[in-house]
């Protein structure tokens, strides 16, 4: 009997923190319990993208998007909708646009309207431990058509139509990479897939490992069958057992069906592949000190060149690529790089997938064209502030990146608009910032970020970023001057252009970008002593309105220093010099009667 | 590295992972990987065997573990709680998770309990910045935290 609905169960690792696991499991015994196991297939798949209100369920052929679902929602998702073919309305997502109850496809919910999929094309639709669902969805068609109908030269040429450029950060373009290693002459030469995101608050390449093993297997042979190569490795992170498993799964499978191992679906091509792990080193991201940990040894960068496309692991020549810039190469290779080059801007190709989060409505994982604004992205897609409140800047890139202010707002993203206004695609990771945050604390948040992840090798970076936290922090505490920004800009400069490695030379972005869009809010720090975020601690005075106060002592209470005084029924007062400024009796005065300022 | 009590023995399974990783290059990484994964920590005895194994000096083995933050030289408490401070966490009142944890556990961020039940660390993003502010105990994730629900995640541990 032929399936007549199919349940796709959100397994990114968002979701399956939120029990997506226990409502997998729960569907299957309900389905089994209520007779109609046989007409439902369900299938956990990879993100869905939409992590705000995950887990999220999807069934079809009725359209139904149930999100924040709950095992226990099981029974009726299976009673109602795959029985009877009704909507829970309890838990369908509900559209700001439109009337409750009103029927939506989900294509068209603003979330997904104006993203594109080329590189999470099988996220959410397959089940990532199934290689027969990435077959059915032409997958390994490229690996067959790279095999027998394409010469190495086809490929790089292929590519290079395409104009797809590397997606870890810099945007070197792909083709010439591949181009410089296929034409060393070397007895071994190695594919490496970096899948060490290192950049706090992204998780694209997570994401696609966890949701679409498969595509970058199939890239990594392209590229060992582009270049000569037989052996790659994948070297991705410790903290992500989902997609290491994942990956290790889909390796098996393709081993099992002879297309990873030897003679490859007998064409006389050999390719295996390994997993290494990273050991949490955001250095390592940067691709020599990547493969220095590969060999073994502490990650740090050597200078370039030779690069590693000629010199790499073990001294050999080395494809290395990121796995966003992977996941796009089968579905060039299968439909063409003309095709490719027709979406995005001038300058750069095809999607971008971003990591949109922090003060955001709907946080999750997007992928849109090249040249989208960041007002789409964050506005539409994402939904606007979450607080309600002022839009105030947005990081794209990390600890590497730089702060787009509302101004920049309607600007096309790719890679070069955003270098041109200071900051930088990085891998992806875009984070929103509203008006309770301060852009102090933010870049000194970052600096913090790289002087703890600085190697040490060089000197600009080791001790620049170390200088730059002392300045940024000196200013938190109101004991900055005004020159203090200048002699920031002047150890920024000098970092750039003498920084040994990417991590070095992208660390002041923070600042730099910051200090002149947000000079009023660094000079209000040094010259009046003010956060008006509230977040620098040793500048805010927590104060108690005596008009306000009922007495009803429960601030006195909840202070851990036990600095507030006062009698009951009478208003109580903060003993400035003990307080450590915790906010507990903030966020516990029911009555506002406690200002912050 | 610190001087141990306890002199712990190599296991099979280890043994066994290293004789199928000792003739790969570059195998050191993946090695201590499965020593942390058998211990919870890199030991020190173990550390001065795998040397002999795998022919490489202890200063080396060293220099590798204190550069990785993934690896720790001394073992962590029973429930390892990571509080997540990537940008988002941040953002959402990360660092007010950690202030209350330290309070709520008597141990400074990095530390572990004297009873050996708890050890409280900070880690760079989780990867479900959806679900932030997040933290980790063991394997179990808790998203969307307030300080006020902390007392509560904790004692399901005890």
């Amino acid at each position: 009997m032929a399936v007549k609905n199919y349940i796709l169960v959100c397994g990114g690792t968002a979701c399956e923190s939120a029990k997506g696991d226990d409502i997998y499991k729960s569907l299957l015994k309900e389905a089994e319990a209520q007779g109609v196991a046989d007409d439902v297939q369900i299938v956990k798949t990879g993100c869905f993208g939409f992590c705000e209100k995950g887990p999220i369920v999807k069934v079809l052929p009725e359209q139904a998007f149930y999100v924040e679902v709950v095992p226990e929602d099981a029974k009726e998702i299976i009673a109602e909708t795959v029985i009877k073919g009704r909507i829970v309305e309890r838990i369908q997502y509900q559209p700001e646009k439109g009337a409750k109850g009103e029927a939506f496809d989900i294509d068209n919910i603003e979330f997904y309207q104006k993203q594109y999929r080329i590189v999470l094309r099988n996220c959410g639709l397959i089940d990532p431990g199934k290689i027969d669902e990435y077959i059915a969805r032409d997958g390994y068609a490229a690996l067959e058509k790279c095999l027998f109908d394409m010469k190495p030269d086809d490929i790089i040429n292929e590519l290079k139509v395409s104009g797809l450029r590397g997606r870890g950060g810099a945007g070197f373009p792909t083709w010439m990479k591949w181009n410089f290693t296929k034409q060393v002459e070397a007895d071994q030469k190695y594919i490496v897939c970096n899948a060490d995101e290192g950049d706090p608050g992204a998780y694209m390449d997570r994401s696609t490992l966890e949701g679409d093993p498969h595509s970058v297997i199939e890239a990594m042979m392209i590229a060992g069958i582009c270049v000569g190569a037989d052996y790659g490795a994948i070297y991705i992170r410790a903290e992500y057992p989902l997609a290491i498993e994942r990956l290790e799964v889909a390796m098996q499978q393709a081993r099992d069906y002879g297309l990873l191992g030897k003679d490859i679906l007998g064409s006389g091509f050999n390719f295996d592949l390994e997993v290494r792990l990273g050991a949490g080193a955001f250095v390592c991201g940067e691709e020599t000190a990547l493969l220095a940990s590969l060999e073994g040894n502490r990650g740090m960068p050597i200078p370039k060149p030779p690069f590693p496309a000629v010199s790499g692991l073990f001294k050999e020549p080395t494809v290395i690529n990121n796995v966003e810039t992977y996941a796009n190469i089968p579905a060039i290779i299968n439909k063409g790089g003309e095709w490719f080059s027709k979406i995005g801007t001038e300058g750069s190709k095809g999607t971008k997938v971003f990591a949109l989060t922090g003060k955001i409505k709907n946080s999750g994982l997007v992928e849109v064209p090249m040249g989208t604004t960041l007002r789409e992205i964050v506005f539409d897609i994402g939904g606007g502030i979450s607080s309600g409140k002022k839009f105030k800047a947005a990081q794209t890139g990390g600890p590497s990146g730089g702060m787009i202010t509302e101004e920049n707002l309607d600007l096309p993203i790719d890679f070069d608009s955003l270098t041109s206004i200071g900051s930088m695609m990085g891998s992806g990771g875009l984070i929103v910032m509203d008006e309770d945050d301060c852009i102090v604390d933010v870049a000194k948040f970052y600096l913090d970020f790289s002087v703890e992840e600085s190697c040490g090798k060089c000197a600009p970076c080791r001790i620049g970023t170390k200088k730059l936290y002392e300045y940024l922090d000196k200013i938190s505490k109101g004991k900055g001057e005004l020159d203090d920004l200048q002699k920031m800009k002047d150890i920024g400069a000098a970092m750039k252009k003498a920084a040994l490695c990417g991590l070095g030379q992208t660390a002041p972005n923070p600042i730099l970008s910051s200090i002149d869009n947000f000079y009023e809010e660094y000079r209000q720090h040094i010259e009046d002593g003010k956060c008006a975020a509230g977040k620098c601690k040793d500048l805010v005075r927590y104060e108690i309105i005596a008009d306000k106060c009922i007495g009803c002592t429960v601030c006195a209470r909840k202070c851990p220093v036990n600095c507030i005084e006062g009698e009951r029924k009478k208003p109580h007062i903060i003993d400035q010099d003990k307080c450590i400024k915790c906010g507990a009796c903030y966020d516990g005065c029911k009555f506002d009667a406690i200002i912050v300022s | 590295m610190p001087v141990e009590t306890e002199e712990l023995k190599m296991t099979e399974g280890l043994l066994s992972f290293i004789e199928e990783w000792k003739e790969k290059p570059g195998n050191l990484i993946m090695v201590l990987h499965r020593v942390q994964e058998e211990y919870g920590y890199i030991p020190r005895n173990i550390a001065f065997e795998l040397g002999k194994i795998l022919d490489v000096p202890l200063a080396k083995i060293y220099g590798v573990v204190t550069f990785y933050h993934f690896f720790k030289l001394e073992k962590p408490g029973k429930h390892k709680v990571s509080v997540c401070m990537g940008t988002a966490c941040y953002l959402k009142g990360g660092q007010d998770l950690i202030d209350e944890l330290e309070q709520l556990l008597g141990v400074g961020c990095g530390g572990t309990t004297e009873d050996k039940q708890f050890s409280l660390e900070a880690v760079r993003c989780i990867g479900c910045c959806g679900l932030a502010p997040v933290l980790t105990v063991g394997n179990e994730v808790f998203g969307k935290l307030t300080t006020d629900m902390l007392p509560e995640v904790i004692a399901q541990f005890k």
